[in-house]
This record gives structure tokens, sequence and C-alpha cells, in this order.
């Protein structure tokens, strides 16, 4: 078997276990509520997890989507009350601004040649700072369009309800599965993230690829700052503080390569929903400390990091040995 | 040229920078530098700097050893909340200071052995091995205050936060004390020399002698040991250990600073000295537009321009570019190119 599906398998095995053991102690946990609160919980979580697949696998790294995701949220609810413009047009707008926020960052890290973490981490400070200029306090949102979308959902067998903000992740992480293996912009992101020297030999547009890939990045957070505005009727400069880390680690309990070339879109879907499970069951537990989300993360990612490491170790050996022996 | 020369000239940009911040915000306000002693403490303005700027300029000690070696530290915020946390939790447990500071110290060090371990004998990329801690962390210190801000009304303890040691406020003292400490540690012997070559190729220094392992796990020792001492000020300084807002984005300001002082990110060369000023121009800004009656809003906004100004400085793109122009320096370019590769 390909050894590159193992991290995939694994995660897929600890995210069954893990429900088999939350199923045992609460038989609740099977019910489709649960399970639409899942999706509704962590959609704006999912939908940067998915710009942040991509990113990774390129072999870069985001730390500008939690900023940009609280700066839509202040974008949004300061145009709806001060130009009482239709939501849509503003949806427009602000994709339009974060996707070519993105593309700038992405054009700095390859026309300037410096790490993707120091570019995004000053596109993280002027995004958090530019939510902060637009207004300091949390804005209320209250318009019939939002409360159309928060009411509009589809009921599922056993009255579990999907929400739109959940469908909509659905889709995002399918259309990301898409892009990823079936066009030619993935192989091109899945090369880059193998080498820059060797996709720019093999004839990867490395400039036109690394921008695209920021650009989806910023697009996604985007998105997903409008899912979080709908999620909470607000926005609010200090939402979100923190969430790029979520985002990558889910990355990487969805068995991802930091180091970048290989990883799967679905195995971040599941990183995700185990990220979820965490806490819904602090929430089912009720005694537990909601810290211990962090810790149980932080353990997560450990355990995935040596696993990986393990991997890449034991194809190295094994490839080694081959070498030898033909 | 001689050494003092070349010292100045290489953290001259940094003094000039400096310079100018706090030249500006004097213009603006005339009775900036006005500096007075009340009760055998020195207070204002440029005083304050020193002594806001104090955890981010310990952490920028720990942080240029880490980066010089091509690594970087994300947990020492979240170590900063720990170690604040324990000293909190020692004093309130009846210990004595230094058994509590020494558990609080064990703290950081444990924490800077647990990242070096990551990243010397597993390999692990440093911002992955290192972001473990720095989500786990900020867990681990709320389990110690046991989610709640731990307060202490020990003066021995609060002195680190607020005392004030030959007339200078004590955070001060301690940066400036562990900053001549550490580059003195790492000039007068050859362990800088050795973390640059670490930094600028790991196997070939392997390869040459160095024990790299143990040049690594120190270097994020060190690391841990400064996140401590900047957690045990915090903590004194607000009297209490919030596990949640002790140190939160100081990692970020730190390595802004260490940037700032012109080591690259990719490892190599380094200035402990040019990282402290350069922590000093962060909190220099930070004062500034406090003072000017800005929102602080805009903080970020210019930090943001900072390192964006910084980035094109320091780009290998633009360098290429400048060479081109330079004629006489060419060759020094060049060297400076198969160096980092």
């Amino acid at each position: 078997m390909n050894s590159r599906f193992l991290p995939l398998l694994a995660t897929v095995a600890i995210f069954i276990l893990a429900y088999a053991v939350c199923y045992a102690q609460f038989p609740a946990m099977l019910s489709t509520r649960v399970i639409g609160n899942l999706f509704t919980d962590n959609a704006f979580l999912g939908i940067i997890a998915v710009g942040m697949t991509f990113v990774i696998i390129s072999g870069g790294i985001d730390l500008s989507v939690g900023s940009v995701i609280a700066f839509s949220g202040v974008f949004i609810s300061v145009m709806l009350r001060d130009t009482g413009l239709h939501p849509i047009p503003v949806f427009a707008v602000l994709l339009l601004i974060t996707t070519l926020f993105g593309a700038a960052m992405g054009a700095t890290i390859h026309f300037l040649e410096m790490p993707a973490f120091i570019v995004t981490l000053a596109g993280m400070f002027l995004a958090r700072g530019m939510a902060y200029v637009l207004s300091i306090d949390s804005v209320p949102i209250t318009h019939d369009f939002y409360s159309a979308i928060q009411s509009f959902y589809w009921l599922m067998p056993g009255k579990g309800r999907l929400t739109f903000i959940g469908g909509l992740m659905l889709v995002v992480f399918i259309a990301g599965m898409l892009v990823a293996h079936r066009t030619r912009f993935g192989t091109n992101v899945y090369a880059l993230g193998g080498g820059t020297h060797t996709a720019q030999l093999m004839g990867v547009p490395v400039a036109r690829t690394t921008i695209a890939i920021y650009a989806l990045s910023g697009f996604l957070a985007g998105l997903s700052g409008i899912v979080f505005s709908i999620y909470t009727s607000a926005g609010y400069s200090l939402a979100t503080v923190g969430v790029e880390l979520d985002a990558i680690a889910a990355v990487v309990i969805g068995g991802t390569l930091l180091t970048g070339g290989s990883g799967f879109i679905a195995g971040t879907l599941i990183g995700v929903l185990i990220m979820g499970l965490i806490q819904i069951y602090i929430i089912f537990d009720g005694t537990l400390s909601s810290w211990w989300t962090k810790i149980v993360v932080g353990m997560l990612l450990f355990a995935f990091i040596v696993l990986q490491k393990g991997l890449v170790w034991f194809t190295g050996r094994n490839r080694a040995s081959a070498a030898g022996t033909s | 040229m001689s050494g003092t020369a070349r010292f100045l000239r290489r953290i001259a940009p940094q003094l000039i920078t400096l310079a100018f911040v706090l030249a500006l915000i004097s213009v603006m306000f005339p009775g900036f530098f006005n500096i007075s002693i009340a009760n055998g403490r020195l207070y204002g303005s440029p005083i304050d700097i020193l002594n806001r700027g104090a955890p981010v300029a310990l952490l920028a000690i720990g942080m240029t050893l880490v980066i010089a070696t091509r690594g970087i530290d994300l947990s020492v915020g979240a170590v900063m909340a720990i170690c604040g946390a324990v000293s909190a939790w020692g004093i309130t447990q009846g210990y004595d200071l230094g058994s509590t500071l020494l558990m609080a110290v064990v703290a950081g060090l444990v924490c800077g052995l647990w990242n070096g371990i990551l990243v010397s004998f597993l390999g692990i990329q440093p911002i992955v091995a290192t972001l473990i801690l720095m989500v786990a962390g900020r867990g681990i210190a709320q389990l110690i205050t046991e989610g709640a801000i731990l307060t202490f009304n020990d003066p021995n303890l609060i002195f680190f936060g607020s005392g004030s040691l030959f007339t200078l406020p004590m955070p001060v003292v301690i940066w400036i004390v562990t900053g001549l400490l550490i580059t003195w540690i790492v000039r007068r012997t050859a362990l800088g020399m050795l973390i640059e070559s670490v930094g600028i190729n790991l196997r070939a220094s392997t390869l040459a002698g160095i024990n790299s392992r143990v040049l690594l796990i120190a270097v994020y020792v060190t690391s841990g040991f400064c996140a401590a001492l900047a957690g045990i000020i915090a903590a004194a300084d607000i009297r209490g250990a919030d596990a949640n807002n002790a140190g939160l984005w100081l990692e970020l300001d730190a390595i802004l600073a260490v940037v700032i002082g012109g080591t690259s990110l990719l490892g190599g060369r380094f200035s402990l000295i040019a990282s402290l000023i350069g922590a000093m121009i962060i909190q220099a800004v930070n004062t500034g537009i406090l003072l000017s009656g800005f929102p602080p809003e805009f903080n970020l906004v210019i930090k943001a321009a900072i390192i964006l100004i910084i980035l094109v400085v320091q780009s290998p793109a633009l360098r290429t570019g400048m060479a081109f122009f330079r004629k006489p320096r060419q060759t020094d370019v060049a060297k400076k190119e198969t160096v980092t590769q």
C-alpha cells in the first residue's frame, strides 16, 4: 500500500475511535443533531482550513487568516450599518478585497524571496489593524437577509439541522478536493511543495501558482469571515484571535505534511471534525474545563508530527536499502 | 577596520532608526526627555520605554540565538504564561521567594528542553515543533492557575515588576544584565561563531565536528530561560498570573525585534545588541503612538508597515539588484549568496 495514505488512514482511525469512545459514554452523540451542530460550529474553521491545506501543501504558511476573518466581520457590519447596501454586493466587494490581499502577500513572498512566515505575519498585523481602524466595538448586524440565511436549514433524518453555513463548508471541501486532485493548478501546488527549484525545472509557473495559492487562501478567509458574521450576527475586531493556529493544527492532524508536497483536503475535514469533537465531548462531560481542548489538540499535534517523521524516516530507509540491494 | 568601528557600523541602522523615532516623538512632545528622580527611582518617558520594553527585550535575546540557528521559537509567549503561573502558584502556596523563582525558571528551562529535543533529535521543523507548545502551553498554564487569575501580594515577588535597583526599575536591570551576560558568553567564547555556523549550514557544521545537537538544545533552553524571566516580570508587574493574556502575541513582537535588529530569518550572523535596540524601537513606537493621542489601533498598521519596509530592505532579490550597481562589493555579495545556500 502507498505510504502516502498512512497519515490519512491514521486520522480516520483516530476520528472513528474518538467517536466510538464518545458514543460509548454518551449515546446521544450519534444523533444527527450533534452532527449538524458539529458542521455548523466548525464551518468557519473548516473553510479557512481548506485554504490553509493548499498553502501548507505548497510548503508555505498563512498566519493572516484569523485576522482576515475579523476584518471581514467588521467590514461587513460597518458597511451594512453605514451604507444601507444589500449584503450581497458587500460580500462581493469583501471577497475582492481579501483575494487581492492574499495575492499581494503571495507576490511579496515570491518576488522578494522572503519566508512566507514573516510576510503573512505582516499581513496578520495589517488586517487586524484595519479591523481596529474600522471599529473597535462589536457591531451588531441586523438585516432581513441575515435572518433569512440563519433560519434556513435542511432537516436531516433524525431532526438534525444542516444549516446553510454547515452546508457551505461541505461544498467548499468538495470544491477544494476537485481543485487539488483534478486540475492543473492542484498538481502545480503539489509540485511546488516538493521543491521550488524542481517545480521550476518541470515547467510549473512558480510566480503565478504562488500568487494564486495565497489569493485562494485570502478568498476563503473572506468567505469564512462572511460565514462567521452569519454565525455570530456581529462583527468584532477582537474576534477569532489565534484561529490560524487551529487551522494549522487541523491541517496537520488531517495528515498533511508541514514540509509540503503531501496531504489531502479530505484529511483536513476529518482534522476539523476531530477538533470539534473534542469540544463537544468537553461540553457533554460538563466537568472538564475548556483549556483541556488546547492540551489535547497539542498532544494530537505532537502525535501526528512524530508519526509523519517516523513515516518519512521509514520510507527513506526502505528506499536506501532498496538502492543498496539493486 | 577595528572591531569597535565594525560593531558601530553593524548597529548603525538600528541606532539611526531609534534616534529618528525618539526625535520624532520629542518634536511633538518637547517634555519627552524630562527625567526626574523621586523616591530613589528614575521617572520619565525614556525610562518608561526601557521598562515597558523589558519582556520583549528579554524574549528577543533568546529569539536571536534561536533565529541565528535558522530556527524560530513560537512558544515563548505561552512559556511566559506557564512561568508566570508557576511563580504565582508557588508564592501563594507559601514557598519562599528563592524556591518560587527557581521553580519558575526550571519550568522555562524544561519547556526549552522540550522544544530543543523536538528540533534536534526528532528533526522537526522549528516552526512546527514550537507550535505544539504554543497551542498547548496556555492550556497548561490554565491548568496551574485552575482557570482563574491567580493574584498575590508578596512584596518580594512584586519587587521584580515594580521595584528599583540603582535608581533603575528592576525589569530594566534584569534585561540589561541578561543581555550583557549572554552577549559576553557568546562573544567571548567560540559559542557565537558555532551558533552562526550551525545556522548557515547544519550538515557542514556537524561534519566539521561541531556538536550541533547539544548546541541546538542549548539555544532553545536559553530561549526558555529568557521567557521564564519575562514571565516572572510580567506576573510581578500585574501582581497576578493571567494564563490567557500573559505574553499574548509577544512571540511575534520578539521575532519582529530580531528582524529589525538585522538578523536574517534564514540564520547565520546575529547581533544581540541590535536585537535589543530593535525591541526598544518597537516599544518607542508603541509609546509614541500612545502619547500622540492616535488611537492605539494604528499600532498594528504601523507595525505591519515597518515589517514591510524591513522585508524590502532585507530581500535577497533587492540585494542582487543592488550588487549590480555596486561593482566593488560584488564579490562580497556573491560570497554571501553561496554561504546562504
